[in-house]
């Protein structure tokens, strides 16, 4: 008796941790408002690959790089998803590759760190000003 | 007997987070400051009912009071069961010490440059090399009472070369190009960056940083209904 009720209680601690996790995945795969400003998310391939999306940091790189070294130099164009990257390209030095080379980056073998998005996610930049209007624009 | 016991205490665990998740939303809802208010009369059924969740503040605010510069693992894009996410860098270290701002990365990159906190390259292989810089500010008179916007050329050039706008974005004329705000706010001219990397429109008088004159303040409201009566 006494061990059944003490299954009982554990089993009823695992329910609300199951229903407790169950809450928090689904406000945090609903949501990405959290996301840190300029994050780009770059999807024209790694899902039909079976890859998670990648994320690009603006912010953890232009600490180290003007805009001209990728926008001008290295020729990214200003739109996310625009490029046609892929890792053809990223091996050969092109885009990423350019500095994910084991010489002025880590390389291209360390894939998740590159690979980092929940699967299914759009193209785009995160968090910019015309994804938070609340109204669409308009005169 | 067991499983019984064991169903119900899973439908109270159930019950008890299902009245925690409701307190959660009606806890949004801003309480005075100060003291705690006086109730005078409990009135039978107030404890159940409470303010309709319908009728909260931030109703259509996309972000209402998350954490700025949050961990990867929490920030609602990185998948927290990559291997990688753990590994990546948070931005409330990399920006601590930084001039902050109050949108964006909140950080003010303007002064974090110029007080040498950060020390982008500006070439891949030359570690040392020097941004071609150029001081030519362009002031653009903006129709009614928002400040004219300064466009310093200075504070870009510290940051991007001349193609990244000319001539794509911008014809280099004073005056040539035609902008709006509700342009900008679909993320053209101005808006390529601005709202998406670089600081967001939110922050109004980084541009719109020259006020209007007294007298021309005085013309636009003599135009105004109320000043003919
Ligand atoms: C420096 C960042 C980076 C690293 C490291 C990286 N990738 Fe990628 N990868 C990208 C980008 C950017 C794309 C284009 C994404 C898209 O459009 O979906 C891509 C696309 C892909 C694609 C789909 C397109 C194609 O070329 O077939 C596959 C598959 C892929 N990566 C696998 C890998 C694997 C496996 C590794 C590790 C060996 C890896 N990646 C490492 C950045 C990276
Ligand atoms: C290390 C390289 C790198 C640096 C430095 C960099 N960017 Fe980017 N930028 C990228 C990549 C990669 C993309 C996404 C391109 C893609 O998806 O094909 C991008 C995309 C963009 C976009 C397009 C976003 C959209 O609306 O679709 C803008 C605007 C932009 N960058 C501005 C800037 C500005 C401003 C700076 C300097 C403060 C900067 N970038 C610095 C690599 C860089
Ligand atoms: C101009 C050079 C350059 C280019 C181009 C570049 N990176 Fe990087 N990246 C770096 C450097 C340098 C680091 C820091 C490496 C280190 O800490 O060892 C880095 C780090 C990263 C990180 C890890 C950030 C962290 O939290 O530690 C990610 C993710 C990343 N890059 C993704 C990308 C992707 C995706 C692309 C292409 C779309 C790209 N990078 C293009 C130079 C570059
Ligand atoms: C961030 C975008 C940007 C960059 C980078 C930039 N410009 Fe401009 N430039 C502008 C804008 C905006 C104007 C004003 C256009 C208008 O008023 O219609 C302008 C105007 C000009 C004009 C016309 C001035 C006049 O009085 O008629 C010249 C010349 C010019 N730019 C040269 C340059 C040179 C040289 C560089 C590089 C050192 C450069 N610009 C970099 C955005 C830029
Ligand atoms: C190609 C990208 C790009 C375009 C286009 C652009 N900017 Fe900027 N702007 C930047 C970057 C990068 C900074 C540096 C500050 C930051 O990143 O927050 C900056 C900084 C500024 C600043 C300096 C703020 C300060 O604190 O001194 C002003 C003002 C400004 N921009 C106004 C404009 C106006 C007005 C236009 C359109 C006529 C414009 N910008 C177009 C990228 C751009
Ligand atoms: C990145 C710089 C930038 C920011 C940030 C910005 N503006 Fe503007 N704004 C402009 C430019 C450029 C124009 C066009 C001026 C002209 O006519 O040449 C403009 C024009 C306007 C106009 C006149 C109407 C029109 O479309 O010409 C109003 C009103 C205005 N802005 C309000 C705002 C408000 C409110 C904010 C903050 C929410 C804001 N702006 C933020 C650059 C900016």
């Amino acid at each position: 008796m006494r061990a059944s009720k003490r299954r009982s209680l554990a089993l009823g601690i695992m329910g609300l941790l199951f229903v407790a996790l169950s809450v928090g995945t689904w406000f945090a795969s609903s949501d990405d408002a959290a996301a840190e400003y300029g994050d780009v998310i770059i999807n024209n391939y790694s899902d039909d690959a079976a890859m998670r999306p990648v994320i690009f940091p603006h912010w953890f790189h232009r600490i180290r790089f003007r805009c001209k070294v990728c926008h001008a130099d290295l020729g990214f164009r200003f739109k996310a998803g625009g490029n046609d990257i892929n890792m053809l390209k990223i091996f050969d030095g092109e885009y990423c590759g350019a500095c994910h080379n084991g010489r002025i980056a880590w390389g291209v073998e360390n894939c998740v760190l590159c690979h980092s998005g929940k699967p299914n996610m759009k193209t785009g930049v995160h968090n910019s000003t015309s994804d938070r209007l609340v109204a669409p624009v308009g005169r | 007997m067991t499983d019984r016991a064991s169903i119900i205490a899973v439908l109270s665990a159930l019950a008890i987070a299902a009245g925690g998740a409701a307190l959660g939303t009606a806890g949004q809802v801003p309480q005075p400051a100060g003291d705690a208010p006086i109730i005078i009369a409990q009135a039978t059924g107030a404890q159940a009912t409470g303010p309709s969740a319908a009728n909260t503040f931030n109703r259509l605010m996309k972000r209402p009071g998350s954490e700025p510069n949050i961990q990867p693992s929490k920030d609602g894009i990185h998948d927290p069961a990559n291997p990688g996410t753990a590994l990546l860098q948070w931005p409330s270290e990399a920006f601590a010490g930084f001039p902050r701002t109050n949108d964006g990365n909140r950080v003010d990159w303007v002064k974090t440059l110029a007080a040498g906190l950060i020390r982008p390259w500006t070439e891949l292989e030359d570690p040392e090399a020097e941004p071609f810089l150029m001081d030519l500010t362009i002031v653009r008179q903006v129709k009614g009472s928002m400040p004219n916007v300064v466009y310093p050329h200075l504070e870009h050039t510290q940051w991007l070369d001349c193609t990244n706008c000319h001539d794509e974005i911008f014809v280099p004329e004073k005056g040539a190009n035609q902008i709006s705000m509700a342009g900008i706010l679909l993320g053209q001219k101005c808006g390529i960056c601005h709202g998406r990397v670089a600081f967001p429109i939110s922050d109004c008088r980084r541009c719109h940083s020259q006020p209007k004159t007294a007298e021309e303040l005085r013309q636009l409201s003599e135009k105004s209904s109320w000043a003919k009566q």
